[in-house]
Protein backbone atom coordinates (compact mmCIF):
# COMPACT_ATOMS: atom_id res chain seq x y z
CA UNK A 1 0.00 0.00 0.00
CA UNK A 2 1.00 3.63 -0.14
CA UNK A 3 1.03 5.76 2.99
CA UNK A 4 -1.91 8.04 3.67
CA UNK A 5 -1.60 11.79 3.25
CA UNK A 6 0.17 13.91 5.84
CA UNK A 7 1.44 17.41 6.40
CA UNK A 8 5.24 17.61 6.35
CA UNK A 9 7.35 19.75 8.66
CA UNK A 10 11.14 19.96 8.55
CA UNK A 11 12.43 21.84 11.61
CA UNK A 12 16.05 22.98 11.71
CA UNK A 13 16.37 22.99 15.49
CA UNK A 14 15.15 21.23 18.62
CA UNK A 15 13.15 24.33 19.59
CA UNK A 16 11.31 24.26 16.27
CA UNK A 17 10.77 20.50 16.49
CA UNK A 18 9.21 20.56 19.97
CA UNK A 19 7.09 23.51 18.93
CA UNK A 20 5.54 21.34 16.21
CA UNK A 21 5.08 18.42 18.60
CA UNK A 22 3.35 20.75 21.04
CA UNK A 23 1.17 22.19 18.29
CA UNK A 24 0.09 18.88 16.76
CA UNK A 25 0.28 16.49 19.75
CA UNK A 26 -0.99 13.01 19.02
CA UNK A 27 -1.59 13.83 15.35
CA UNK A 28 2.17 14.07 14.75
CA UNK A 29 4.99 11.55 14.54
CA UNK A 30 8.69 12.24 14.49
CA UNK A 31 10.49 11.04 11.35
CA UNK A 32 14.16 10.23 11.89
CA UNK A 33 15.68 7.26 9.98
CA UNK A 34 12.27 6.02 8.94
CA UNK A 35 13.43 2.40 8.85
CA UNK A 36 10.69 1.36 11.29
CA UNK A 37 8.14 4.15 10.90
CA UNK A 38 7.82 4.21 7.11
CA UNK A 39 7.14 0.46 6.77
CA UNK A 40 4.36 0.93 9.34
CA UNK A 41 3.02 3.84 7.28
CA UNK A 42 3.29 1.84 4.05
CA UNK A 43 1.15 -0.86 5.68
CA UNK A 44 -1.15 1.86 7.02
CA UNK A 45 -0.67 0.43 10.51
CA UNK A 46 0.02 4.03 11.46
CA UNK A 47 -1.31 7.09 9.66
CA UNK A 48 -0.02 10.28 11.27
CA UNK A 49 -1.55 13.51 10.07
CA UNK A 50 1.74 15.33 10.49
CA UNK A 51 5.32 14.15 10.07
CA UNK A 52 8.03 16.13 11.81
CA UNK A 53 11.22 15.31 9.90
CA UNK A 54 14.14 15.90 12.28
CA UNK A 55 16.92 14.87 9.89
CA UNK A 56 18.16 18.47 9.64
CA UNK A 57 18.44 18.92 13.41
CA UNK A 58 22.21 18.41 13.50
CA UNK A 59 22.48 19.25 17.19
CA UNK A 60 20.88 15.84 17.90
CA UNK A 61 23.73 13.89 16.31
CA UNK A 62 26.92 12.85 17.93
CA UNK A 63 28.63 10.47 20.30
CA UNK A 64 30.14 12.06 23.36
CA UNK A 65 32.37 9.98 25.60
CA UNK A 66 32.92 11.89 28.80
CA UNK A 67 36.00 12.04 31.01
CA UNK A 68 33.99 10.35 33.77
CA UNK A 69 33.63 7.31 31.50
CA UNK A 70 29.96 7.83 30.63
CA UNK A 71 28.76 7.79 27.01
CA UNK A 72 26.11 10.15 25.66
CA UNK A 73 24.64 9.40 22.27
CA UNK A 74 22.51 11.98 20.43
CA UNK A 75 19.12 10.63 19.37
CA UNK A 76 19.69 11.31 15.67
CA UNK A 77 23.05 9.46 15.63
CA UNK A 78 22.93 6.90 12.84
CA UNK A 79 23.28 3.31 14.03
CA UNK A 80 26.20 2.81 11.63
CA UNK A 81 28.15 5.46 13.54
CA UNK A 82 28.22 3.10 16.55
CA UNK A 83 30.28 0.68 14.45
CA UNK A 84 33.04 3.23 14.08
CA UNK A 85 36.47 2.35 15.47
CA UNK A 86 36.36 5.77 17.19
CA UNK A 87 34.01 4.37 19.81
CA UNK A 88 36.07 3.87 23.01
CA UNK A 89 37.05 0.22 23.46
CA UNK A 90 35.33 0.05 26.86
CA UNK A 91 32.06 0.33 24.91
CA UNK A 92 32.68 -2.57 22.55
CA UNK A 93 29.35 -4.11 23.59
CA UNK A 94 27.62 -1.20 21.84
CA UNK A 95 29.44 -2.00 18.59
CA UNK A 96 28.77 -5.73 18.99
CA UNK A 97 25.04 -5.24 19.58
CA UNK A 98 24.70 -2.73 16.73
CA UNK A 99 26.33 -5.13 14.25
CA UNK A 100 23.25 -7.33 14.66
CA UNK A 101 20.76 -4.59 13.76
CA UNK A 102 19.11 -5.25 10.41
CA UNK A 103 21.34 -4.73 7.41
CA UNK A 104 23.90 -2.25 6.09
CA UNK A 105 21.49 0.27 4.47
CA UNK A 106 19.14 0.10 7.46
CA UNK A 107 21.98 1.01 9.82
CA UNK A 108 23.06 3.91 7.57
CA UNK A 109 19.68 5.63 7.98
CA UNK A 110 18.27 4.15 11.18
CA UNK A 111 19.00 6.14 14.31
CA UNK A 112 19.77 5.29 17.92
CA UNK A 113 16.86 7.39 19.17
CA UNK A 114 14.48 5.89 16.63
CA UNK A 115 15.28 2.35 17.76
CA UNK A 116 14.85 3.30 21.43
CA UNK A 117 11.52 5.06 20.96
CA UNK A 118 10.17 2.40 18.58
CA UNK A 119 10.83 -0.05 21.46
CA UNK A 120 10.57 -3.33 19.62
CA UNK A 121 10.74 -6.03 22.33
CA UNK A 122 13.43 -7.89 20.35
CA UNK A 123 15.60 -4.88 19.53
CA UNK A 124 19.27 -4.65 20.49
CA UNK A 125 19.63 -1.00 21.52
CA UNK A 126 16.72 -0.99 24.01
CA UNK A 127 18.23 -4.18 25.49
CA UNK A 128 21.57 -2.42 25.94
CA UNK A 129 19.93 0.64 27.45
CA UNK A 130 18.09 -1.46 30.01
CA UNK A 131 21.02 -3.73 30.87
CA UNK A 132 23.50 -0.87 31.25
CA UNK A 133 20.97 1.38 33.03
CA UNK A 134 20.93 4.28 30.57
CA UNK A 135 19.11 7.56 31.09
CA UNK A 136 16.84 9.06 28.43
CA UNK A 137 16.73 12.85 28.01
CA UNK A 138 13.36 14.07 26.76
CA UNK A 139 12.59 17.65 25.77
CA UNK A 140 9.23 19.33 25.29
CA UNK A 141 8.21 22.92 24.89
CA UNK A 142 7.70 23.09 28.64
CA UNK A 143 11.03 21.67 29.71
CA UNK A 144 13.32 18.69 29.93
CA UNK A 145 13.21 15.50 31.97
CA UNK A 146 15.39 12.46 32.39
CA UNK A 147 13.93 8.94 32.52
CA UNK A 148 15.80 5.84 33.68
CA UNK A 149 15.69 2.85 31.31
CA UNK A 150 13.81 0.82 33.97
CA UNK A 151 10.80 3.16 33.57
CA UNK A 152 11.27 4.07 29.91
CA UNK A 153 10.22 0.77 28.28
CA UNK A 154 6.62 0.08 29.24
CA UNK A 155 5.29 -2.46 26.73
CA UNK A 156 5.50 -3.54 23.09
CA UNK A 157 6.34 -0.42 21.08
CA UNK A 158 5.37 1.72 24.07
CA UNK A 159 7.65 4.00 26.03
CA UNK A 160 7.24 6.67 28.67
CA UNK A 161 7.88 9.39 26.07
CA UNK A 162 4.91 11.78 25.91
CA UNK A 163 3.41 12.80 22.58
CA UNK A 164 4.79 16.32 22.77
CA UNK A 165 8.31 15.17 23.70
CA UNK A 166 11.39 14.65 21.59
CA UNK A 167 14.11 12.22 22.66
CA UNK A 168 17.33 14.25 22.73
CA UNK A 169 19.95 11.79 23.86
CA UNK A 170 20.63 8.52 25.63
CA UNK A 171 23.31 8.51 28.28
CA UNK A 172 25.08 5.34 29.35
CA UNK A 173 26.70 5.69 32.79
CA UNK A 174 30.37 4.74 33.13
CA UNK A 175 31.06 1.03 33.47
CA UNK A 176 32.60 0.42 36.91
CA UNK A 177 36.29 -0.48 37.00
CA UNK A 178 36.75 -4.23 36.56
CA UNK A 179 33.70 -4.68 34.30
CA UNK A 180 33.61 -7.03 31.33
CA UNK A 181 30.72 -7.08 28.88
CA UNK A 182 29.36 -9.50 26.29
CA UNK A 183 26.45 -9.76 23.87
CA UNK A 184 24.84 -12.67 22.02
CA UNK A 185 21.81 -13.01 19.81
CA UNK A 186 20.01 -15.80 17.94
CA UNK A 187 18.02 -15.15 14.78
CA UNK A 188 17.09 -17.57 12.02
CA UNK A 189 18.79 -15.45 9.36
CA UNK A 190 21.32 -12.72 9.84
CA UNK A 191 19.49 -9.43 9.80
CA UNK A 192 16.25 -10.87 11.19
CA UNK A 193 14.89 -9.62 14.48
CA UNK A 194 16.37 -11.59 17.36
CA UNK A 195 14.38 -14.51 18.68
CA UNK A 196 16.35 -13.98 21.89
CA UNK A 197 19.23 -11.61 22.63
CA UNK A 198 21.30 -11.33 25.80
CA UNK A 199 23.58 -8.58 27.08
CA UNK A 200 25.70 -8.77 30.23
CA UNK A 201 28.07 -6.64 32.26
CA UNK A 202 29.95 -8.29 35.13
CA UNK A 203 32.13 -6.39 37.59
CA UNK A 204 34.76 -8.36 39.46
CA UNK A 205 37.09 -7.36 42.30
CA UNK A 206 40.83 -8.00 42.24
CA UNK A 207 40.26 -11.54 43.53
CA UNK A 208 38.01 -12.26 40.51
CA UNK A 209 34.84 -12.40 42.61
CA UNK A 210 31.71 -10.90 41.02
CA UNK A 211 30.56 -7.85 42.96
CA UNK A 212 28.00 -6.50 40.44
CA UNK A 213 26.07 -8.25 37.69
CA UNK A 214 23.74 -6.94 35.01
CA UNK A 215 22.09 -9.38 32.63
CA UNK A 216 19.42 -8.33 30.13
CA UNK A 217 17.19 -10.37 27.81
CA UNK A 218 15.29 -9.28 24.71
CA UNK A 219 12.63 -11.17 22.80
CA UNK A 220 11.17 -12.93 25.84
CA UNK A 221 8.62 -10.36 26.99
CA UNK A 222 6.83 -7.16 25.96
CA UNK A 223 9.94 -5.18 26.87
CA UNK A 224 13.60 -6.05 27.43
CA UNK A 225 14.03 -7.60 30.90
CA UNK A 226 16.71 -7.73 33.54
CA UNK A 227 17.43 -11.29 34.67
CA UNK A 228 17.60 -10.24 38.33
CA UNK A 229 17.41 -13.76 39.70
CA UNK A 230 20.35 -14.81 37.56
CA UNK A 231 22.26 -11.69 38.65
CA UNK A 232 21.75 -12.66 42.30
CA UNK A 233 23.08 -16.16 41.67
CA UNK A 234 26.33 -14.66 40.39
CA UNK A 235 27.08 -12.22 43.20
CA UNK A 236 29.91 -13.29 45.45
CA UNK A 237 31.01 -16.07 43.06
CA UNK A 238 33.45 -16.43 40.21
CA UNK A 239 31.11 -16.96 37.30
CA UNK A 240 32.65 -20.12 35.87
CA UNK A 241 31.29 -21.87 38.94
CA UNK A 242 27.84 -20.32 38.87
CA UNK A 243 27.21 -19.64 35.16
CA UNK A 244 25.08 -22.70 34.58
CA UNK A 245 22.97 -22.05 37.66
CA UNK A 246 22.51 -18.41 36.68
CA UNK A 247 21.52 -19.35 33.12
CA UNK A 248 18.96 -21.88 34.37
CA UNK A 249 17.56 -19.30 36.75
CA UNK A 250 17.28 -16.75 33.90
CA UNK A 251 15.27 -19.26 31.84
CA UNK A 252 13.03 -20.18 34.79
CA UNK A 253 12.22 -16.58 35.64
CA UNK A 254 10.87 -15.63 32.21
CA UNK A 255 7.40 -16.34 30.83
CA UNK A 256 7.70 -15.94 27.05
CA UNK A 257 4.73 -16.41 24.76
CA UNK A 258 4.65 -18.72 21.74
CA UNK A 259 4.19 -17.06 18.39
CA UNK A 260 4.76 -17.74 14.71
CA UNK A 261 8.51 -17.29 15.05
CA UNK A 262 9.26 -19.40 18.09
CA UNK A 263 7.57 -21.40 20.81
CA UNK A 264 7.85 -20.39 24.46
CA UNK A 265 9.95 -23.50 25.02
CA UNK A 266 12.41 -22.49 22.30
CA UNK A 267 12.73 -18.98 23.71
CA UNK A 268 13.42 -20.39 27.17
CA UNK A 269 16.06 -22.77 25.81
CA UNK A 270 17.66 -19.97 23.81
CA UNK A 271 17.68 -17.73 26.87
CA UNK A 272 19.49 -20.36 28.92
CA UNK A 273 22.02 -21.14 26.20
CA UNK A 274 22.75 -17.51 25.36
CA UNK A 275 23.10 -16.45 29.01
CA UNK A 276 25.64 -19.24 29.54
CA UNK A 277 27.48 -18.23 26.38
CA UNK A 278 27.55 -14.57 27.32
CA UNK A 279 28.81 -15.32 30.84
CA UNK A 280 31.57 -17.48 29.38
CA UNK A 281 32.53 -14.58 27.09
CA UNK A 282 32.62 -12.24 30.07
CA UNK A 283 35.10 -14.44 31.87
CA UNK A 284 37.19 -14.63 28.69
CA UNK A 285 37.23 -10.89 28.02
CA UNK A 286 39.79 -8.50 29.38
CA UNK A 287 38.46 -4.98 29.54
CA UNK B 1 -4.38 17.12 -1.51
CA UNK B 2 -1.72 19.72 -0.87
CA UNK B 3 1.36 19.40 -3.02
CA UNK B 4 4.81 20.91 -2.69
CA UNK B 5 7.20 21.89 -5.40
CA UNK B 6 10.56 20.25 -4.93
CA UNK B 7 13.76 20.05 -6.94
CA UNK B 8 15.20 16.57 -7.06
CA UNK B 9 18.81 16.21 -8.18
CA UNK B 10 19.00 12.76 -9.76
CA UNK B 11 22.03 11.53 -11.70
CA UNK B 12 23.25 15.13 -11.87
CA UNK B 13 20.00 16.28 -13.48
CA UNK B 14 17.41 18.47 -11.76
CA UNK B 15 13.77 17.41 -11.87
CA UNK B 16 11.26 20.01 -10.67
CA UNK B 17 8.26 18.12 -9.33
CA UNK B 18 4.95 19.05 -7.77
CA UNK B 19 4.12 16.29 -5.29
CA UNK B 20 2.21 15.57 -2.10
CA UNK B 21 4.63 14.76 0.75
CA UNK B 22 3.40 11.15 0.98
CA UNK B 23 4.97 10.15 -2.36
CA UNK B 24 8.00 7.97 -1.67
CA UNK B 25 11.31 8.61 -3.39
CA UNK B 26 10.90 5.27 -5.20
CA UNK B 27 7.53 6.30 -6.64
CA UNK B 28 8.74 9.79 -7.53
CA UNK B 29 11.72 8.35 -9.42
CA UNK B 30 9.59 5.85 -11.29
CA UNK B 31 6.36 7.76 -11.94
CA UNK B 32 7.49 11.38 -12.05
CA UNK B 33 11.10 11.25 -13.24
CA UNK B 34 10.29 8.26 -15.48
CA UNK B 35 13.41 6.46 -14.21
CA UNK B 36 11.98 2.98 -13.91
CA UNK B 37 15.26 1.18 -13.23
CA UNK B 38 14.52 1.45 -9.49
CA UNK B 39 12.15 -1.40 -8.67
CA UNK B 40 9.43 -1.94 -6.05
CA UNK B 41 9.69 -5.39 -4.50
CA UNK B 42 8.13 -5.19 -1.07
CA UNK B 43 7.61 -1.52 -0.19
CA UNK B 44 8.48 -2.18 3.44
CA UNK B 45 12.24 -2.17 3.46
CA UNK B 46 12.95 -5.89 3.35
CA UNK B 47 14.03 -6.73 -0.21
CA UNK B 48 16.30 -3.86 -1.31
CA UNK B 49 15.12 -3.84 -4.93
CA UNK B 50 14.49 -0.11 -4.51
CA UNK B 51 18.04 0.70 -3.38
CA UNK B 52 19.47 3.99 -4.67
CA UNK B 53 22.34 6.17 -3.49
CA UNK B 54 21.56 9.23 -1.41
CA UNK B 55 24.68 11.39 -1.20
CA UNK B 56 26.63 8.25 -2.13
CA UNK B 57 25.09 6.02 0.56
CA UNK B 58 22.84 3.07 -0.26
CA UNK B 59 19.29 3.64 1.01
CA UNK B 60 15.92 1.95 0.53
CA UNK B 61 14.02 4.48 -1.55
CA UNK B 62 10.65 2.96 -0.55
CA UNK B 63 11.38 4.15 2.99
CA UNK B 64 12.18 7.76 2.05
CA UNK B 65 9.72 10.40 0.99
CA UNK B 66 10.68 12.27 -2.17
CA UNK B 67 10.44 15.55 -0.31
CA UNK B 68 13.17 14.34 2.05
CA UNK B 69 15.57 14.00 -0.87
CA UNK B 70 15.29 17.68 -1.80
CA UNK B 71 18.70 19.22 -1.20
CA UNK B 72 20.50 15.89 -1.57
CA UNK B 73 22.04 13.99 -4.47
CA UNK B 74 20.30 10.88 -5.69
CA UNK B 75 21.98 8.30 -7.92
CA UNK B 76 19.95 5.59 -9.62
CA UNK B 77 21.04 2.72 -11.85
CA UNK B 78 20.41 4.93 -14.87
CA UNK B 79 23.27 7.09 -13.62
CA UNK B 80 25.70 4.20 -13.33
CA UNK B 81 26.18 3.13 -16.95
CA UNK B 82 24.43 3.00 -20.29
CA UNK B 83 23.63 0.00 -22.51
CA UNK B 84 26.27 1.16 -24.96
CA UNK B 85 28.82 1.88 -22.24
CA UNK B 86 28.46 -0.37 -19.24
CA UNK B 87 29.97 0.49 -15.88
CA UNK B 88 32.73 -2.02 -14.95
CA UNK B 89 30.48 -3.39 -12.18
CA UNK B 90 27.71 -4.01 -14.72
CA UNK B 91 30.29 -5.68 -16.98
CA UNK B 92 31.28 -7.90 -14.03
CA UNK B 93 27.61 -8.86 -13.53
CA UNK B 94 27.40 -9.84 -17.21
CA UNK B 95 30.63 -11.82 -17.08
CA UNK B 96 29.63 -13.68 -13.92
CA UNK B 97 25.99 -14.31 -14.97
CA UNK B 98 24.99 -12.45 -11.84
CA UNK B 99 21.41 -11.81 -12.97
CA UNK B 100 18.58 -13.84 -14.53
CA UNK B 101 15.26 -12.01 -14.41
CA UNK B 102 17.09 -8.80 -13.51
CA UNK B 103 14.50 -7.55 -11.03
CA UNK B 104 16.89 -7.33 -8.07
CA UNK B 105 19.84 -6.24 -10.19
CA UNK B 106 19.58 -2.45 -10.00
CA UNK B 107 19.21 -2.68 -6.22
CA UNK B 108 22.30 -4.89 -5.96
CA UNK B 109 24.33 -2.61 -8.24
CA UNK B 110 23.54 0.44 -6.14
CA UNK B 111 24.10 -1.43 -2.87
CA UNK B 112 27.48 -2.73 -4.05
CA UNK B 113 28.60 0.68 -5.31
CA UNK B 114 27.47 2.32 -2.10
CA UNK B 115 29.33 -0.19 0.08
CA UNK B 116 32.53 0.09 -1.96
CA UNK B 117 32.29 3.91 -2.04
CA UNK B 118 32.31 3.82 1.75
CA UNK B 119 34.98 1.15 2.17
CA UNK B 120 36.82 -0.12 -0.89
CA UNK B 121 38.99 -2.42 1.29
CA UNK B 122 36.06 -4.20 2.96
CA UNK B 123 36.84 -7.88 3.63
CA UNK B 124 35.08 -10.53 1.55
CA UNK B 125 33.22 -11.76 4.63
CA UNK B 126 32.01 -8.30 5.58
CA UNK B 127 31.11 -7.63 1.96
CA UNK B 128 28.98 -10.79 1.82
CA UNK B 129 27.26 -9.73 5.05
CA UNK B 130 26.60 -6.27 3.66
CA UNK B 131 25.27 -7.66 0.36
CA UNK B 132 22.89 -9.92 2.30
CA UNK B 133 20.78 -6.77 2.74
CA UNK B 134 19.12 -7.50 -0.63
CA UNK B 135 17.03 -10.45 -1.82
CA UNK B 136 17.39 -12.39 -5.09
CA UNK B 137 15.08 -15.23 -6.03
CA UNK B 138 16.89 -16.39 -9.17
CA UNK B 139 20.63 -16.66 -8.83
CA UNK B 140 21.41 -18.11 -5.42
CA UNK B 141 23.67 -15.08 -4.74
CA UNK B 142 27.05 -16.71 -5.43
CA UNK B 143 27.41 -15.14 -8.86
CA UNK B 144 26.43 -11.74 -7.46
CA UNK B 145 29.11 -11.97 -4.76
CA UNK B 146 31.66 -13.10 -7.35
CA UNK B 147 30.79 -10.15 -9.62
CA UNK B 148 31.14 -7.64 -6.81
CA UNK B 149 34.37 -9.08 -5.38
CA UNK B 150 35.81 -9.29 -8.90
CA UNK B 151 34.96 -5.65 -9.50
CA UNK B 152 36.39 -4.74 -6.07
CA UNK B 153 39.73 -6.40 -6.95
CA UNK B 154 40.02 -4.67 -10.28
CA UNK B 155 39.21 -1.32 -8.69
CA UNK B 156 41.83 -1.85 -5.99
CA UNK B 157 44.39 -2.90 -8.62
CA UNK B 158 43.66 0.23 -10.58
CA UNK B 159 44.47 2.45 -7.59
Amino acid sequence: MKPSAFEYKRPGSVIEAVHYLHQFGEDARVLAGGQSLVPLMNFRLVYPEVLVDINDVDELSGICPSSDGSLSIGALTRQATLLSPCLPSAWRIVREATSHIGHYPIRRRGTVGGSMVHADPAAELPLLALTLEAEFKLRSQTGERSVHADSFFQSHFTTDKHEDELLIEVCFPALPHGTTTAFAEFARRSGDFALVAVAAALTRDTAGVIRRARIGLAGVAATPLRARGAEEELLGTTETASARIAAARAAEDIDPTSDGHASARLRRDLARTLVERVLAQCSGNEQ
Amino acid sequence: MTTRQIDLLVNEQTFTLDLPPRITLADALRDHCRLTGTHLGCEHGVCGACTVLLDGEPVRSCLLFAIQAAGHEVTTVEGVGRPDSLHPLQRAFVNNQAFQCGFCTPGFLMLALGILNEELDISTNDLRNALSANLCRCTGYTAIVDAVTGYQSSRKDAQ
